[in-house]
């Protein structure tokens, strides 16, 4: 299989605090990777590191095989094809649904372009498509801030559609969600991972169970464990760190 | 752009009718008050620059008053070297300056003029590039943006024989030979202000109604989604906080030659603070909101302080505490609101005039 993302040795500290402590991992094509772990872990420090938000003091992040990623500009990953969502969904809400995509699927972002060019008809298709996809065709002239919860969270997954992208990851996309939301967006995911690789920091264990392919367990900083969702489930110091207290909370 | 898709919004629709009645006011009004209008016209003009940074884009500059101080003294410049007929300007020589120091002498050619929408874009450039660049956003851009204000301000004052100092410039003459005082020049000045209006309003109005419209309120909202999706928004920023200095310049230019002075009292920073306030008042991100205010404030501050000069500063003071609570959207917003409402009743009562029949 073709890997999509190496991780080698990442050491991130903020002033001495050691949030990832020399995490090497790596992700493969098509995968649904699900990083977990409990609240302190570096789930989302290690997210930030890969699209560029922080600066890693030691270690390697490759991309497709070449492309070290570790300085690469924030505003240029969508380039070669990695997009990020957040957790707090970040949709631009004074603009309509259909005025959201139209920023996202332009290819040229210069100022001329924006200026100058209108987006194609194919582009228009691609929107039409997607947002049938993500299930807010009937939204499109809707301004965002007006979408539920769980439809701004599609709508900014859908931004991220549009961009022909080879590695998404996704931050909490289910926190705040009832349980129909979340089986709507796990589907969503699943269809999603037909054309590429997804990664997933997620506390929602159900969700979890249900739609990873592959876990990463952290916790301070390390790598707990990785593997399938079962091997993972059995191993005594994950059920000690996380999945036990979990399953309390849960519960 | 053909004169009917123009109009079809209703907001160029509104600005089309404003400035028909600015052409005809000079039909009505006085001289006195179509020179005190066409000072309010050069607000307007700044005001649009504001609502593109600041109601569009979310960057709120409080330091605005440098940018039409330059464009002012620029044009003051010129006007003033046009006075002094080959002269030493009076004020340099009560300085006791002998010769036209070096920053003067490219004013005496009217060529000079450029230097309205170059100086201010050169330095809004540098500001943008170093702030923007570095990602200083919200409260501290506009703590910056007020410190450059006070440093203008000081500059001015300071430099007596160069700038006129506290004085600033005045005492102009003539305007291409043509005589300031004259009624005739006074008109003439007056349409060439609402004709930059207009020009100025359709710049602004190419600007948001293209793509790059929506990005800039897209940067507003959510500025990482922006530079997640591709965009660099340090450039988008730059470019508007260049337009936006740029129109103020001009709208300095276009208010000295009618109200006969600029000095470094207009750059500072209430004044500054001000010219926010207009475009909150009309209704920000809507450009005709912040054509509007700018108008309506003035022209309420000129009838307020001709009759009770000390009541001012309180009057717009509260208008301001009662805008943010009560009509955060401005004016413009209220109208929208309410023109809305009735849209949707009337839509109500032809669906329940469509079925009525269909009971029956």
């Amino acid at each position: 299989m073709e890997t999509v993302l190496e991780i080698k040795d990442l050491i991130i500290s903020f002033d001495g605090f050691r949030a990832v402590n020399g995490v090497t991992t790596s992700v493969q094509k098509g995968e649904v990777r699900f990083f977990i772990g409990p609240n302190g872990a570096g789930k989302t420090t290690l997210l930030d590191a890969i699209c560029g938000r922080v600066h890693p003091q030691h270690g390697s992040i490759i991309f497709n095989g070449d492309k070290n990623i570790m300085h690469y500009p924030e505003h240029k990953l969508v380039n070669i094809g990695i997009g990020r969502k957040f957790q707090v969904p970040s949709v631009f809400t004074s603009l309509s649904v259909y005025e959201n995509m139209e920023v996202s699927v332009v290819k040229k972002r210069g100022i001329a372009a924006s200026l100058f060019s209108e987006i194609t008809e194919a582009q228009q298709e691609k929107i039409n498509k997607v947002l049938t996809l993500v299930d807010l065709n009937n939204c499109a002239g809707k301004k965002a801030a007006d979408l539920s919860h769980g439809q701004k969270q599609w709508l900014e997954i859908a931004m991220l559609l549009v961009q022909d992208l080879q590695l998404i990851l996704l931050d909490e996309p289910v926190a705040g969600m009832g349980r129909r939301e979340t089986t709507k967006t796990g589907e969503l995911l699943r269809k999603i991972a037909q054309h590429c690789t997804v990664i997933v920091v997620e506390h929602d264990m159900e969700f979890v169970r249900e739609f990873a392919s592959k876990v990463t367990v952290m916790h301070e900083g390390h790598i707990l464990d990785e593997g399938s969702v079962e091997q993972v489930q059995k191993n005594p110091k994950v059920i000690d760190v996380y999945l036990g207290r979990g399953g309390e909370n849960c519960a | 752009m053909s004169v009917k898709t123009f109009l079809k919004t209703p907001s160029n629709k509104v600005f089309f009718v404003i400035v028909l009645l600015l052409l005809a006011a000079p039909l009505f009004l006085s001289v006195f008050r179509i020179n005190l209008l066409g000072k309010f016209i050069s607000y307007a003009i700044l005001a649009m620059g504001i609502d593109l940074i600041w109601g569009y884009t979310g960057i709120l500059s409080l330091g605005h008053g440098v940018f039409f101080g330059l464009g002012a003294y620029a044009m003051g410049m010129y006007l003033k070297l046009e006075a002094a007929h080959g002269k030493l300007p009076d004020f340099m020589a009560w300085s006791g300056l002998e010769k036209l120091p070096a920053i003067w002498a490219p004013f005496s050619n009217p060529l000079s003029l450029i230097f309205i929408v170059l100086i201010p874009a050169f330095l809004a450039a540098v500001i943008g590039y170093l702030t923007f660049k570095n990602r200083i956003r919200g409260v501290y851009f506009s703590i910056l943006s007020q410190a450059l204000s006070l440093i203008f301000v000081v500059l001015f004052i300071g430099q007596q024989a160069y700038t006129g100092g506290t004085n600033g410039l005045t005492s102009f003459r003539t305007m291409f030979g043509l005589p300031l005082a004259a009624d005739n020049t006074k008109y003439l000045v007056y349409y060439a202000a609402v004709f930059l209006l207009f020009i100025v309003y359709l710049y602004c109005r190419f600007l948001i109604g293209h793509r790059f419209g929506k990005i800039l309120i897209a940067i507003r909202d959510g500025e990482n989604r922006v530079r997640f999706s591709g965009y660099d928004p340090a450039v988008y920023k730059i470019f508007v906080y260049i337009s936006s200095a740029v129109i103020a310049g001009i709208a300095g230019a276009v208010f000295v030659p009618q109200v006969g002075i600029i000095s470094p009292a207009e750059m500072g920073i209430v004044p500054s603070i001000e010219m926010v306030i207009w475009v909150a008042i009309g209704g920000r991100g809507t450009l005709i909101g912040a054509v509007i205010g700018a108008i309506l404030v003035n022209g309420l501050k000129s009838g307020i302080s001709e009759s009770f000069p000390e009541v001012w500063s309180y009057f717009l003071g509260l208008t301001f505490i009662a805008v943010v609570i009560f009509m955060p959207e401005g004016l413009v917003g209220i109208v929208k609101k309410y023109a809305g409402r009735i849209a949707i009743r009337r839509e109500k009562k032809d669906k329940t005039a469509e079925k009525a029949p269909s009971v029956n």
